[in-house]
């Protein structure tokens, strides 16, 4: 237990200024005054210290206590985390509504995981095995999709000397291991981690699979990798939540992570009522069962806005080195950043562009660099000792503009850019992602891994549409200048076949219940078929066969419908189709006489 | 008896440093007893060492270094609160000013609130039937929602907002209703315009109102919606009632939270708005809701205009990034006579998903309000062709789309602001439309649908001339 205790000299809303705190540590969790708020070191000037509160501050008077815990902001890990949601100092919100009912008051503290929850431990290994930091010692079944991976912790390895299956609270001891020294250490089901320092692994890998999100824009166009990074930037409405709420619903991993970071109260509450009741499409059980959320709404003190994202990284990496492939959403990083450029200006420094600090850029680096494939600590090289992070960001760049510091900062750093159009949103199409601006450097890695995986066509089919995209785009130009009338028979069929490709496509209905996820082979077959009817349309036109009638054929109302078609029957109406497209279109080229 | 000090440092602007107090709490309220006896409010803003800088309500003329006695009163912004409100009219900070008896409140409340736990939250899922068509088919309003009003100057938002809170109603409607109104900085006509409203229409009595006009002073606003929210959240979730809240004009709200900060000299934002302007907007905002084991609910509906009809300007621009969607006023339909002048295609409200559709309104309601979305904004784009080369060179469907929206705009957007339409009538309304547009181009409409509702007659009947 500390015995230093500093006295508060300066209160400026969530900053508060300490003396008498020589013996302190940069970025020690701090309790300040008789109400325990909690509160960071982030800034040291003699034994003055500048903390930053993560809770509110109002009747806080100068000469009450502050003391220092001597630890860094730290987050628990152990058994308890999936299906929870947390604040972004790691406090349980759901139990801190039983404690003091519905509104969040201050210096409460919750222990982040159940102290009394018993878990069933089986133990991986025996006596007398060697471990070392990373290896995993036994696991319990967390939830019924997830084996919570029980590792030894970092710095210990030697011998284990007991280790027993049975019935354990997080703070009970399930093992002892004796180093080499001959100094014994307890482990219990729970580690704690410092939230600001990333979580060592042995290697990173260069990604190269696709994290398939059931997203036809996404995965067919603007495929993002495991282990990778990519951000969603748009104005208000535009439908970034809706996206992010889609691939923490859908996207293929076995962990997500959901930080509502400076966002609205409702839309937690609606992840909160709605992944209970969605199911895994892998599993068939509530996606909650592999979920995290961290919620720190726009309303929730703004400090701990800021620890948040490490907060929800630290939980993510920590389930990344139990060998699984991780997702984190964060929703909205542009909020993060206006906590740093808030506490920034109250500590009086410098600032950049448009008042942010200047080490904004860093910092989002550093954050997104947390995301890879990597090779887990451990002694055990296997397969399944590969952890993924993939990283999806949020950004709210004020009016829609892309030149803000958040968005260009977050744009060097990321690989994958889903631009999200108001124009396309106001015409509802969702999710309005626009084709022409947005890019994934993954493109031709994860076209390789299409074509071996899905279909040999695949890339092909793909270009092709983009082109049909890009072109309408020239085309759309000169119709505005000239008219539609001018145009040749083959630029009206790309412009038809364009928009089709837009609305029967592109376009996914994330309420439906059959179109909010596509299968990749789903994917595929509706494109084959839609590009496969652009290709014989095009030869039936230099056979001289009837625009209009081409256009209109029976067969393209039922293309449209294809998104609505249940994955079990898509093959089976792929056959169909195809086979149809060939027929109706036969049937109207003209006999050569 | 609290101390007084006479060692005020400095007077400048909003913003007084008082020197060598003692115990004072940071974002504590204080007194300033003035030479000639007056009294006027300031609160703490800052605590360093034994000075503390204030920020003043009122004006500081009259304020004397010397003579003038600064007290501090041991709590921060408290507001007593009774049900005994209902019907009265206060100032900006809560102090009654319509000749009625004080309040003798029934508890007191910290008026800045305390965040809403998230997991506490119950989603909004309330149909309101406001009988505007172009809300409540398109953008459809929900109890607990924040639904911002986003307007320009000389535009009608007053009489859509009087209308709204005029009509609103819950389709099984037997619950306690009640209108908090705050008006921070509009001019005496325009809260004129509501008090008389409500009280021809009766709703006088089951409303609050707290009024701080454009003479009133300017910091004294920044108090206004936290004090009528704190109002709101007795009403919905003591006393079991369904709030809406009126928050107008939060332009000018913004505008004296940029005078302080520029008083402080804190770096600014953008536009020279703080930095912290999201977070501060937020905290009013975020107490809109419903809560889990509570009846009651707060709706809340801020009115703002955008300087120069701009939406990227900071206010809307954040505003839209808090609230659920926002109800966007448009100048041209205005000139257009197009009443309420609500353009539907920049408009959202985010929560409308979970309140339509069957056992709401009806099963129909997601798809034909997808479709007539989709129609009018290809009608628009039609119209755009047509100007710039003439109706002759638009293809045969351009053509069509254009003269829907034409329709659209006519029939359902416009409805004047004493009309009360039922969502019945609405959705009627939007087949009616949707029917002048051939079957097969109704794509976003499920089959079923198109055969109960799609009428064959009024396509022949439209398109016969």
């Amino acid at each position: 237990m500390s015995s230093e205790q500093g006295r508060i000299i300066k209160i400026s809303g969530p900053l508060v200024i300490a003396d008498g705190m020589r013996d302190a540590k940069m970025f020690d969790l701090v309790r300040v005054s008789k109400m325990n708020l909690i509160g960071e070191i982030i800034e040291m000037h003699g034994d003055q210290a500048s903390i930053q509160v993560y809770e509110d501050t109002a009747g806080l008077k100068p000469g009450e206590i502050v003391k220092t815990t001597d630890e860094p902001l730290s987050v628990e890990l152990g058994p308890g985390l999936i299906g929870g949601i947390f604040d972004g100092i790691q406090r349980p919100l759901d139990e801190l509504v039983k404690i003091e009912g519905n509104n969040i008051s201050r210096g409460a503290t919750v222990q982040p995981l159940n102290r009394s929850k018993t878990w069933h431990f089986f133990p991986s290994v025996e006596v007398g095995a060697k471990v070392s930091t990373g290896d995993v010692i036994g696991f319990v079944d967390e939830t019924e999709i997830l084996k919570h991976k029980i590792m030894c912790p970092h710095d210990v390895s030697g011998e284990i000397i007991n280790i027993k299956e049975g019935d354990y609270t997080v703070e009970e001891i399930v093992a002892v291991i004796k180093d080499d020294q001959g100094d014994k250490h307890e482990l219990s089901l729970m580690q704690k981690w410092p939230v600001r320092i990333g979580r060592p692994f042995k290697e990173k890998y260069a990604p190269s699979q696709p994290l398939i999100t059931g997203q036809r824009s996404i995965d067919t166009f603007f495929p993002v990798a495991k282990g990778g990074t990519a951000a969603v930037p748009g104005p208000f409405g535009s439908g970034k939540t809706v996206i992010q709420h889609q691939l923490a619903k859908w996207a293929a991993a076995d962990v997500v992570v959901y930080i509502g970071c400076g966002e609205r109260g409702n839309e937690m509450t609606d992840v909160l009522n709605e992944f209970p009741e969605l199911e895994d499409p892998n599993s068939g059980l509530p996606l909650m069962q592999r979920t995290i959320l961290i919620a720190n709404t726009s309303d929730m003190p703004v400090a701990a806005r800021e620890a948040s994202i490490y907060t929800g990284i630290t939980i993510a990496e920590y389930f990344r080195d139990m060998g699984y492939s991780v997702s984190i959403m964060a929703d909205s990083t542009s909020r993060w950043a206006e906590a740093l450029r808030e506490m920034s200006g109250r500590l009086e420094e410098m600032p950049g562009e448009e008042g942010y600090p200047a080490y904004l850029g860093s910092r989002l680096a550093q954050f997104y660099e947390r995301a890879g494939t990597v090779k887990c600590l451990g002694s055990d090289d296997s397969d399944d000792r590969t952890g993924v992070l993939t990283a999806i960001g949020a950004v709210s760049p004020p009016g829609g503009d892309l030149s803000d510091p958040v968005a260009q900062s977050t744009l060097r750093i990321v690989q994958v850019f889903w631009s999200l159009d108001s124009a396309l949103a106001y015409q509802r199409h969702f999710p309005a992602i626009n084709w022409l601006s947005s890019y994934s450097l993954y493109e031709e890695k994860i076209d390789e891994w299409m074509n071996e995986n899905v279909s040999e066509n695949w890339s092909q089919l793909r270009k092709d549409a983009m082109i049909l995209l890009q072109e309408e785009a020239e085309l759309q130009e000169i119709v505005r200048l000239v008219g539609h009338d001018s145009l040749s028979f083959s630029d009206r069929l790309k412009l038809e076949m364009a928009r089709s490709i837009r609305e029967d496509y592109l376009h996914q209905n994330s309420f439906d219940e059959i179109d909010t996820y596509s299968s990749l082979e789903k994917q595929f077959y509706m494109l084959d078929c839609l590009m496969n009817f652009y290709y014989e349309v095009q030869t039936a036109l230099d056979k001289n066969a009837d625009y209009q009638k081409l256009i209109s054929l029976p067969i393209r109302d039922d293309l449209a419908r294809m998104k609505y078609i249940e994955e079990e029957n898509i093959k089976e109406t792929y056959d169909k189709y195809k086979k149809r497209i060939s027929q109706e279109i036969a049937d109207i080229i003209p006999r050569e006489a | 008896m609290a101390k007084e000090y006479r060692t005020i440092e400095e007077v400048s602007g909003p913003l007084m440093l008082v020197q060598d107090v003692e115990d004072v709490a940071y974002d504590e309220l204080g007194e300033i007893v003035l030479s000639n006896g007056e009294i006027r409010r300031c609160q703490v803003l800052e605590v360093s060492g034994n000075n503390v800088l204030v920020q003043l309500f009122e004006s500081s003329i009259g304020i004397n270094i010397e003579q003038s006695k600064v007290r501090f009163l041991g709590h921060g912004m408290e507001l007593p609160v009774s049900p005994d409100m209902l019907g009265r009219v206060f100032d900006g900070l809560g102090s009654p000013i319509d000749d009625g008896p004080e309040i003798i409140p029934e508890k007191t409340m910290d008026s800045n609130g305390l965040p809403m736990n998230p997991a506490a939250r119950a989603y909004p899922d309330e149909f309101i039937q406001t009988g505007i068509s172009a809300i409540d088919g398109l953008n459809t309003l929900v109890r607990g929602q924040k639904l911002p009003i986003f307007s320009g100057s000389g535009l009608p938002h007053n009489q859509l907002a009087s209308q709204i809170a005029r009509q609103a109603k819950v389709l099984d409607d037997s619950e306690k209703f009640a209108v908090v109104f705050a008006a921070m900085g509009i001019t005496f006509e325009d809260a004129n315009f509501f008090i008389e409203d409500l009280r021809k229409t009766g709703a006088i009595s089951r409303s609050v109102m707290f009024v701080n006009l454009a003479n009133d002073p300017a910091i004294e606003r920044i108090a206004t919606p936290r004090v009528a929210l704190t109002t709101a959240e007795y009403l919905a979730f003591d006393l079991d009632m369904h709030v809406l809240v009126i928050l107008t004009d939060i332009t000018y709200y913004a505008e004296a939270l940029r005078e302080v900060s520029a008083a402080r000299k804190e770096v600014p934002g953008r536009r020279g708005y703080p930095g912290y302007l999201y977070t501060d907007l937020a905290q009013i905002y975020e107490r809109a809701g419903r809560l889990k084991d509570r009846t009651g609910s707060i709706t809340l509906m801020p009115i703002l205009t955008m300087p120069d009809d701009d939406k990227t300007h900071p206010i809307p621009d954040l505003t839209g990034y808090i609230t659920e969607g926002q109800i966007i006023l448009n100048r041209d339909l205005y000139n257009r006579a197009i009443q309420p002048p609500i353009d539907v295609l920049p408009s959202l409200s985010r929560l409308k998903d979970e309140a339509i559709g069957d056992g709401k309104t009806r099963a129909d309601h997601a798809d034909t309000m997808n479709q007539l979305f989709a129609a009018y904004s290809r009608g628009k784009d039609a119209k755009e062709l047509e100007i710039i080369l003439g109706e002759e060179a638009l293809s045969e469907a351009d053509r069509i789309y254009s003269r829907f929206s034409d329709e659209f705009e006519k029939r359902y957007i416009s409805q004047t602001f004493d009309v009360d339409r039922s969502i019945e009538e609405t959705l009627e309304l939007g087949w009616d439309l949707l029917s002048i547009l051939p079957k097969n181009e109704l794509n976003r409409i499920s089959e079923t649908y198109i055969e109960k509702y799609y009428r064959d007659e009024i396509f022949s009947e439209f398109w016969s001339e």
